[in-house]
């Protein structure tokens, strides 16, 4: 971590480049973040990867406050904020122009054909995402065993994901995971 | 004959909906207290506030802005602060909304970042992020299986065989992602197309 303006401006275009490439939200797009702050860049090691998604789950508020956290650990608060911004900044613009543009709602049929399109390949992103993380997380057999309980819980409950959290903190500071 | 027609393409006859227009001020603290309300997906607090307690848009409405957010790219709900800022206020709307939802997360994620940083070769504090991440990584594997749920059921082959692709080849063999979707979205909306008009015929 230096933080120089080189820097900062590496955050702003590889963070504005994923926004465009985040189909169904920052959630897919977290093995490209890790292919680039872990092994393109080793801006992060991969224990410290997982600790940052950690946090961004803990903390309340949308889910891509990852990127304020790899933002911040490659420049401290200034690269949190230019690394959000430029995750949020593209998409929100096309996303204004876009709904002034389809105003009313259309009759056509493509909006319905590119989300049926697009919605296999979001879910098989966020599948990558899960295995991703769970290589970078899971390194025992107790540890595998709580990720295979708090998805079954997922699954099939609607516990307020919190607790899950919350229970798998309660388990490592025990120092049983 | 349109079986997942998306809510976009509902049309609404309902009344407008009932409140006056917010404020600038008044669109930034909604926003802002969706957003702390929200841990683990701001979305159905941000549909509770807009449509059931301030009555600013009919479900309709937000089901039709949600639906547009949802389909381009980038963080939906930050899509969505946006586009809804801008319906009731313009361009100061957006960036109020905007603001309003992910100004406050950020300075507290900001503040835990400091906190990590500081703090985070303690062992007890590396231990209790570590289970966190464990039941964290449980989580999305548990919302991918949900949402993998109605396609399983369809016995939908190209979706199930597109959802494996990307699955490889961003999951395990870790290619960039731009590439991989430049490929597979033309790919999958030609697809898609050429099946639609093979059912309708």
């Amino acid at each position: 971590m230096n933080g120089g303006l080189g820097d900062i401006w590496t955050l702003a275009w590889t963070f504005g480049l994923l926004s465009l490439f985040a189909i169904g939200g920052a959630a897919s797009a977290i093995p490209e973040m890790h292919r680039i702050a872990v092994d393109l860049h080793h801006w992060m090691t991969d224990a410290q990867f997982a600790d940052a998604f950690a946090i961004s789950q803990l903390s309340p508020g949308p889910n891509i406050l990852i990127v304020t956290l790899i933002g911040y650990q490659v420049a401290g608060v200034a690269g949190g904020l230019v690394a959000t911004l430029a995750m949020c900044g593209p998409t929100a613009v096309m996303a204004y122009n876009v709904s002034r543009l389809l105003h009313r709602s259309s009759q056509s049929k493509w909006p319905g054909i590119i989300q049926a399109a697009l919605v296999p390949l979001s879910i098989g992103l966020m599948s990558a995402s899960a295995l991703v993380l769970a290589q970078a997380a899971d390194r025992t057999w107790l540890a595998v065993l709580l990720t295979a309980t708090a998805a079954i819980l997922t699954l099939a409950t609607r516990l307020n994901p919190l607790w899950l959290l919350l229970a798998g903190g309660c388990l490592g500071f025990a120092g049983v995971v | 004959m349109l079986p997942d027609l998306p809510p976009a393409a509902i049309p609404a006859p309902d009344a407008p909906a009932a409140a006056e227009p917010p404020g600038l001020l008044e669109l930034f603290l909604a926003f802002a207290k969706v957003s702390l309300a929200g841990f683990g997906g701001v979305l159905v607090f941000a549909r509770r506030a807009i449509v059931e307690k301030y009555r600013w848009m009919t479900a309709d409405e937000f089901n039709e802005t949600y639906a547009l957010c949802h389909f381009l790219p980038g963080p939906n709900i930050c899509n969505l602060s946006v586009v809804f800022g801008a319906r009731i206020r313009g361009i100061p709307g957006s960036i109020a909304a905007f603001t309003g939802l992910v100004g406050p997360p950020v300075v507290i994620v900001s503040a835990l970042a400091m906190i990590y940083a500081r703090y985070g070769e303690i062992p007890a504090l590396q231990r209790t992020l570590a289970g966190v991440s464990c039941a964290a990584v449980g989580l999305v594997i548990g919302v991918a299986a949900r949402m993998m749920g109605p396609l399983v059921r369809r016995r939908d082959p190209v979706a199930i065989g597109f959802l494996i692709a990307v699955f490889v080849a961003i999951g395990l063999l870790r290619l960039p992602l731009p590439p991989v979707l430049l490929v597979a979205i033309p790919l999958s909306i030609a697809i898609t197309y050429a099946m639609r008009r093979k059912g309708a015929a």
